[in-house]
């Protein structure tokens, strides 16, 4: 094992989503800024260890961006819109008076420290969420993700697979077709125009669409047996009812002001019977998956650190609220207590023990 | 292995069948080559073998169609996916994925084949078409060959024991159509597929076919030796139409049987003139003179500096691999392309300075997808339509296709026109304006020995009324029967540039049949035909 663990190789996609959904989730628990600020850390840390040199690998950045974008924003609206909770008043703006009817409305004047500070926290615990994200995005083939899907959604991610290479395809046909109507002098405008732009794209895309729909057909696509109408209802049925369950769950599980029993039991139940649903689906299936990405010890060690980062938050919520979400009322730096602190730092795991991804296969020029 | 019995085939609303009353049978290993005009039935007779006629296509079949003993009636296409292997004549329309190993596997994977097989079958179908290096490429981003080899690879991962091409190397330039072409070869001679092709361009396919199926388009069928039913085709490649006229029997059909019967004539043809063609374009002033022209998209260059004169009367052939900046050149003399340097003059003004409706009137242009200038349900419609866009007198447009191509139907839809009838239709939309440069990119693609023929009658119209003609195209006897000059791209650059004769001749890569025959002075089968018989006389 040891000798193959760090040749390049690429992860299980869920792995990576895994991992940084249980980054998110501790993120969700906390409004403690060294905590959330190490969070993003980590995540960027993992990023740039272990991604490719993919397109979507590349957009790690904008996600940065929009973070920083998103708790600016929600300064800027605590400070525009009444900023006067608190006592600590560190700004006095003009206040600009409003009609009777906007009542409950402030524009500018005092600002508070408490107020600013809040919707600094709340900024920032919603942009690392975004930035976890970001990371599962930048570090999980999505293609790849498509196709480790269960077998029961198989139609879906053909769908998908069609639809992102169509995509290109229409967006050369529309060059194309655009260039051919100079030819003819077509610069007109109006419903002419369009028509002699839209008419021959539509022409060309169904063209295409039926030649693609004849080859999957000769391909064997659909070939799987056909089940009964009973069978898919209760399959339908089933799946519904357990995804449905597994939303409650999660909500009930991160709103730490629902009821107990809506939490964990109706969590887990709505997973088994989604995976009831899943695997009924899949078994008149009869297909099989070319090079799937296998879940090894390496894919466990990465979920498993970023549950572990959730675990640990959870954990430390119960014992000592206090530092997770600083006080708003009385202002004070911050502090860290070293549970939490550890819990996050094992987020960082893969960027170690991860092994790193493939090259990316470049067309000669 | 494949058996036609009593087959025919109507499409819903026709009233003649397509196929009528064809019987067949296939053996193992076989490669049977299909040839017809277009809307001859070639399609519909390959679709029978798989189910998609009638499944797919829609219609009525009468008789049954078996492969490997099951009957195409009872079942749909998909359950024949282990044993047919369908290619059609767009590779990238039928992709399914986006990279090349998953494409060889999709099919699999449909069929529930173990992972390790799978595994084992892409790696030995990678090696057998030689496309290993382009693993894990992107299918967009592969040449036409490659893309071809491609599609055969991801039906062949099937193991299917018969392989149905349509035309396969239609949109291919010569080199990559013979990889192809020889990739097939192989599989016959290796594997002991059966292979059932349809094919335009017969010169290259002749020699390896075991068999001849020639659809006449009456939906009738004549089956045989490949030199039989030659013999008695009203269409047939250079090779063929040159035995007919040496009077050679049984035809030859490759070059290298040619040239053993041909040394009478070879020795005859010596002794003589070398055929008279017309005196190069004299020192009259260019209609058009493009210099150094630039071409780039971000960091490829597609045309680097090329300089360029037409003149009127005389018929251009460009030609060069796929890629080569043909049609990237072509767009940016007429002005309505990309162009990053040198300048056009057409009665002195350079067309790319103009609005595009002023443009089309110095040159005019007829892009590689001809379709997509027509956007209107009837030929009438798309005709009156061509007269107001140049402001010419109403009637102008239908004149023209009348002198292209006479008879079309002028309540048809553009797009149940044929190929060449569709080419004509744009042919005479663009000339509606009246342009004294005409520029054709790719016109031969997909069209058969007739419309080509046809296609070759409109372009000596066109230099008849004075008009300076470009073509672009792949198509080596084309180019020999139309050209008066040829000009061959490399990598943006010109790389040859002379009189047709000098520059097919020549160069064994793109000499005729009859020149790798006869010898390098004699391109065509008239030429040779009308020395011989000044022979005789």
């Amino acid at each position: 094992m040891g000798s193959t663990w760090f040749l390049p190789r690429d992860l299980h996609p869920a792995a990576w989503w895994v991992w940084a959904l249980g980054l998110a989730t501790a993120a969700s628990r906390t409004t403690n800024p060294w905590l959330l600020g190490l969070i993003v850390a980590v995540a960027s840390l993992v990023v740039i260890a272990r991604r490719g040199e993919a397109p979507w690998a590349l957009a790690f950045r904008l996600y940065l961006v929009l973070a920083g974008f998103i708790v600016t924003m929600r300064v800027l609206f605590r400070i525009i819109f009444g900023g006067a909770e608190g006592s600590t008043i560190i700004l006095r703006l003009p206040e600009i008076p409003l009609p009777a009817w906007a009542a409950g409305i402030r524009l500018f004047g005092a600002v508070s420290a408490e107020s600013v500070l809040g919707g600094f926290y709340d900024g920032l615990r919603l942009a690392t969420m975004v930035v976890c994200l970001g990371a599962a995005n930048a570090l999980a083939n999505p293609k790849r993700l498509l196709k480790a899907m269960p077998a029961a959604l198989y139609e879906v991610g053909t769908a998908v697979t069609v639809a992102l290479s169509v995509f290109p395809q229409l967006a050369e046909s529309v060059l194309r077709v655009r260039r051919a109507r100079k030819l003819r002098g077509g610069t007109g405008k109006g419903v002419r125009a369009l028509r002699g732009i839209v008419i021959p794209i539509l022409a060309d895309a169904l063209d295409r669409s039926l030649l693609l729909a004849a080859s999957m057909d000769s391909r064997g696509y659909g070939r799987a047996g056909v089940a009964t109408t009973r069978a898919r209802a209760a399959t339908g049925v089933l799946m519904i009812v357990g995804l449905l369950g597994v939303c409650v769950g999660v909500y009930a599980t991160l709103d730490g002001s629902t009821p107990r029993y809506l939490a964990t039991p109706v969590l887990v139940a709505g997973l088994v019977i989604a995976v009831l649903g899943f695997r009924a689906a899949g078994r008149r299936v009869h297909r099989t998956r070319y090079r799937p990405d296998r879940w090894l010890l390496a894919e466990i060690v990465v979920a498993a650190s970023g549950v572990a980062v959730a675990v640990v938050m959870f954990g430390t919520s119960r014992v000592d609220p206090t530092n997770l979400n600083p006080s708003l009322i009385t202002l004070s730096w911050p502090l860290l207590s070293w549970p939490p602190l550890i819990g996050v730092l094992i987020g960082v795991t893969p960027a170690l023990l991860a092994p790193p991804p493939l090259e990316l296969e470049k067309a000669p020029a | 292995m494949i058996t036609l019995d009593h087959v025919s085939f109507w499409y819903r609303g026709a009233p003649r069948p397509v196929l009528s009353d064809v019987t067949l049978t296939i053996r193992e290993g076989e490669l049977v080559l299909l040839a017809g005009r277009t809307g001859s039935g070639k399609s519909t007779l390959l679709g029978t073998v798989n189910g998609l006629v009638p499944h797919f296509a829609g219609g009525h079949l009468a008789g049954t169609a078996t492969v490997d003993g099951v009957s195409t009636r009872s079942r749909p296409p998909r359950e024949f996916a282990h044993l047919v292997g369908m290619v059609g004549q767009d590779p990238l329309a039928g992709f399914v994925t986006d990279t090349v190993e998953d494409e060889l596997a999709y099919g699999m994977e449909q069929l529930g084949v173990a992972p390790q097989v799978m595994r084992r079958r892409v790696e030995e179908t990678l090696d057998l078409l030689g496309i290993a290096e382009l693993r894990r490429r992107p299918l967009r981003t592969l040449s036409g060959g490659q893309q071809q080899r491609v599609a055969i690879g991801a039906v062949l991962t099937m193991h299917p024991k018969v392989l149905v091409l349509d035309e396969p190397t239609s949109a291919l330039d010569p080199i990559a159509a013979e990889d192809v072409l020889a990739t097939l070869a192989r599989l016959v001679q290796d594997l002991g597929t059966t292979v059932l092709m349809a094919e335009h361009r017969l010169e290259r396919v002749v020699p390896f076919a075991d068999r001849f199926l020639y659809l006449p388009g009456d939906g009738s069928i004549v089956d045989g030796e490949p030199a039989g039913v030659l013999a008695g085709m009203p269409i047939a490649p250079p090779i063929v139409e040159l035995g007919r006229v040496a009077g050679w029997s049984p035809l030859p059909l490759s070059v290298r049987d040619a040239r053993r019967l041909a040394e009478p004539i070879r020795r005859d043809l010596a002794a003589g003139p070398a055929p008279r063609r017309p005196a190069p374009a004299g020192t009259e002033p260019a209609t058009l003179t493009a210099t150094g022209i630039v071409v780039r998209y971000g960091a490829t260059v597609a045309v680097r500096g090329v300089d360029l004169d037409l003149r009127s009367g005389t018929v251009l052939a460009m030609m060069g691999r796929n890629g080569s900046g043909k049609s990237s050149l072509l767009w940016a003399v007429q002005g309505s392309g990309p162009r990053q340097g040198g300048t056009v003059r057409v009665d002195g003004v350079d067309p790319v300075d103009l609005p595009s409706a002023r443009a089309r009137r110095l040159v005019g242009m007829v892009p590689q997808s001809a379709g997509d200038l027509l956007y209107l349900e009837s030929v009438a419609q798309e005709c009156a339509a061509a007269d107001r866009e140049s402001d010419a007198t109403p009637g102008t447009c239908r004149f023209l296709l009348d002198e292209l191509a006479p008879g079309i139907d002028p309540d048809q839809h553009p797009r149940d026109l044929s190929e060449g009838q569709r080419l004509a239709l744009v042919l005479a939309i663009q000339l509606t304006a009246a342009p004294p440069v005409l520029l054709l990119d790719e016109p031969t693609r997909g069209l058969d020995y007739n419309a080509k023929a046809a296609l070759g009658r409109q372009i000596a119209y066109l230099t008849d009324q004075g008009r300076a003609v470009v073509v672009a195209t792949h198509d080596v006897e084309f180019v020999a029967t139309v050209a008066d000059r040829v000009v061959v791209l490399a990598e943006g650059e010109v790389v040859s540039d002379g009189p047709t004769v000098d520059v097919l001749g020549g160069s064994p890569a793109f000499a005729t049949q009859v020149a790798k025959i006869i010898g390098p002075d004699w391109l065509t089968v008239s030429e040779v035909a009308a020395a011989l018989h000044q022979e005789v006389r």
